[in-house]
């Protein structure tokens, strides 16, 4: 790895800088910062660069490298890829934000597309999905289902990410069932299989019957197969516990966007944007239900993603107040992305605090 | 019954399966340092067990298969360790050091391809009406079989250490090896059967990760639960008795951290997570500060032995 790389900083230096010229194949990097068999989030961005693949055929290179620690570790590999001819870099973490950054400033003319975070430059875009609108339906569906009403929620970081995904899922538990009880647990990490499976089955011996996550592994639903109790694919479908306790999925449809980039840059058209889809365009998917939800809910809740990708329904629209009881959206008020994008605090009735 | 929101008996319960990996790999480590051989690459021992144990299950369909190549794996990497500090005589903090870095290598090699394919279930013993007694049910009656082979080694081991002949034997390798070799007895050999004892007991822990308490295959998954049973060894001061209380209390926090977390209590969660890791840091302070005979090491741990007397 180490020798190819050198040799391929040489070439690069002996070949002059190596961009698209038309003739040579558009190089796009993705870095990772789980194991591709995660069978969750890192899983589908390898999706997306198949499809990559899949579009342009010989018209593209791609690379990518698997575990990036969140961190230096992730400025020496976006550097080697871009020194390697990377015109176009994908980095796949909300803690690559910096890095990514960093590495951006140094190599100008390389395109960088950062998931999931809120600084940009002129070569650095960022890209994210509305999870919360997913949130939604599953904390609906949470609220009917739960017979304990209590539903355990695996949290990775304390990040305006995950604080969205808790508030969206319990204010829709709670709309369906006043007595729903959320049971947090932040294992601060988002792929830790170990750690996800202790916290799921903390979760389950404390009642919880519907376990939802926020993390990349299938560990929890493995947990909760166990154990007998229910909970949702993350990030990809985790279709291998169908059977069992899977009996939703919230899937990152990434291809269409990364298909879309690619091609920009290969037409020269490439701009730094800021882009924020949900379920109008497919970026956030709802894997199939299982029978295991009621057809009444199961029909609620198709009801629920048709008026939110028809842009009829935001599921953050007041009256909401804050944890403390202070009004955060009057009635009919729809929160507005800035304030979400950098949403911190619990809505009234999540017990409990962020930590820090 | 519950206590905090939390029930203390499915605590309990849910403290022995998280502890059961810790507690294998400190039982076997015991040994071989009573043996007078310090094996810093615990580590990597159980990591290499838990891909070992984990490929031979998924091929196979059989988790007692697996967890028996589980032990074959880490003795067979241990046994390396053995030769180059027994028969080489080189330095066994450094080469175990090595030893663990090697092991997280190798197992990351070995489980390519294997990352997010499902295990066989390792099912529970079947107690029958044992299982129905209140509390003591569960928290005794309701495990799978490596539980309670975890539980019966540190019987075992106590008693072959305290009664046996050849635990007389094997701790004085470890107190004093000129003194055995003198007697006549084979210092290297049984040195050897220490080492790859552990490294069985290694395995094992590592397997129960990667089988039962997860169950899945990830790059570096025993996430420093070797170091942990180390530091246990000299926390339980060299006694298998202690060794199980320590490997009780050290998975303990980590269940009970979630578990106040999961029921709400405010509790600054890093302080909790930390713990175990400070009293890791406090024990080898102590170590290295010389305290150890006092605090019951044996007196030739760590040191190489050669036949030049």
């Amino acid at each position: 790895m180490k020798l190819r790389s050198i040799l391929a900083a040489l070439a690069v230096a002996v070949s002059g800088p190596a961009f698209a010229d038309g003739h040579e194949p558009t190089k796009v990097g993705f870095v990772y910062v789980g194991p591709i068999g995660d069978g969750g989030w890192t899983y589908e961005h390898h999706q997306g660069l198949l499809a990559v693949e899949e579009e342009f055929g010989d018209k593209v290179e791609t690379m990518y490298v698997e575990n990036v620690p969140e961190g230096a570790d992730a400025e020496r590999v976006m550097t080697q890829m871009a020194l390697q001819g990377a015109d176009l870099i994908f980095t796949t973490s909300f803690g690559y934000m910096d890095p990514t950054i960093n590495v951006a400033a140094k190599f100008p003319d390389v395109k960088f597309e950062h998931a999931t975070g809120f600084k940009r430059a002129d070569n650095v875009s960022t890209y994210s999905a509305r999870f919360y609108e997913g949130r939604a339906v599953q904390g609906h569906i949470a609220g009917k289902l739960t017979q304990t009403n209590k539903v355990g929620y695996i949290a990775s970081f304390p990040i305006p990410e995950v604080i969205r995904g808790i508030n969206s899922a319990y204010l829709h538990a709670q709309k369906v069932n006043p007595d729903v009880e959320f049971n947090i647990i932040w294992v601060f990490t988002w792929f830790d299989p170990t750690k996800e499976a202790d916290a799921a089955k903390a979760l389950i011996d404390q009642g919880a019957d519907i376990i939802l996550q926020h993390t990349d592994s299938t560990a929890p639903l493995a947990a909760a197969e166990e154990a007998g109790v229910l909970g949702f694919g993350q990030a990809s479908d985790m279709a291998a516990f169908t059977e069992t306790s899977r009996i939703g999925s919230i899937i990152d449809n990434w291809a269409p966007y990364y298909i879309e980039r690619t091609r920009a840059v290969m037409d020269g058209t490439w701009e730094s944007v800021d882009t924020w889809d949900g379920m109008d365009t497919g970026m956030v998917e709802m894997g199939a239900m299982t029978d295991k939800i009621p057809a009444d809910v199961q029909a609620e809740a198709e009801a629920m993603m048709a008026a939110i990708a028809a842009g009829e329904y935001h599921p953050f629209t007041g009256p909401i107040n804050k944890q403390d009881g202070s009004v955060w959206l009057a009635e009919g008020e729809v929160a507005d992305d800035g304030a979400l994008a950098g949403l911190s605090f619990y809505i009234e009735g999540v017990t409990g605090d962020i930590p820090n | 019954m519950d206590f905090l929101g939390i029930n203390p008996v499915l605590l309990i319960t849910a403290l022995m399966i998280a502890s059961t990996p810790i507690l294998l790999a400190a039982i076997g480590e015991l040994v071989v340092e009573k043996s007078g051989v310090l094996n810093l690459g615990v580590e990597g021992m159980m990591i290499t067990g838990a891909i070992c144990g984990f490929i031979i299950a998924v091929e196979t369909g059989s988790p007692t298969l697996g967890f028996i190549f589980a032990a074959v794996g880490g003795a067979a990497l241990s046994l390396i360790f053995a030769v180059i500090t027994l028969y080489f005589l080189s330095n066994q903090v450094a080469t175990g050091l090595a030893l663990t870095l090697f092991g997280l290598g190798l197992s990351s090699l070995m489980g390519q391809g294997y990352q997010g394919v499902k295990p066989p279930l390792t099912s529970k013993i079947d107690m029958g009406p044992l299982t129905d007694i209140p509390v003591l049910g569960t928290i005794l009656f309701n495990h799978d079989a490596i539980v309670y082979l975890s539980l019966a080694l540190v019987v075992a081991v106590w008693a072959f250490l305290k009664y046996t002949r050849a635990g007389l034997i094997l701790r004085s390798c470890g107190e004093n090896a000129e003194a055995a070799h003198a007697l006549g007895y084979k210092v290297k050999l049984i040195r050897m059967a220490a080492i790859a004892f552990g490294g069985a007991c290694a395995g094992v822990g590592g397997a129960y990760i990667s089988m039962v308490r997860v169950p899945q295959w990830v790059d570096g998954m025993t996430a420093g639960a070797g170091w942990i049973a180390l530091a246990i060894v000299v926390f339980g001061a060299w006694r298998a008795g202690r060794v199980l209380i320590g490997a009780y209390l050290f998975g303990g926090v980590t269940v009970l951290q979630l578990n106040l977390q999961a029921a709400g209590i405010a509790i600054p969660v890093e302080y909790l997570s930390m713990s175990p890791y400070l009293i890791t840091i406090l024990v080898l302070v102590l170590i290295s500060a010389g305290r150890a005979r006092a605090l019951g090491a044996p007196a030739a741990l760590g040191q190489s032995f050669h036949a030049s007397r």
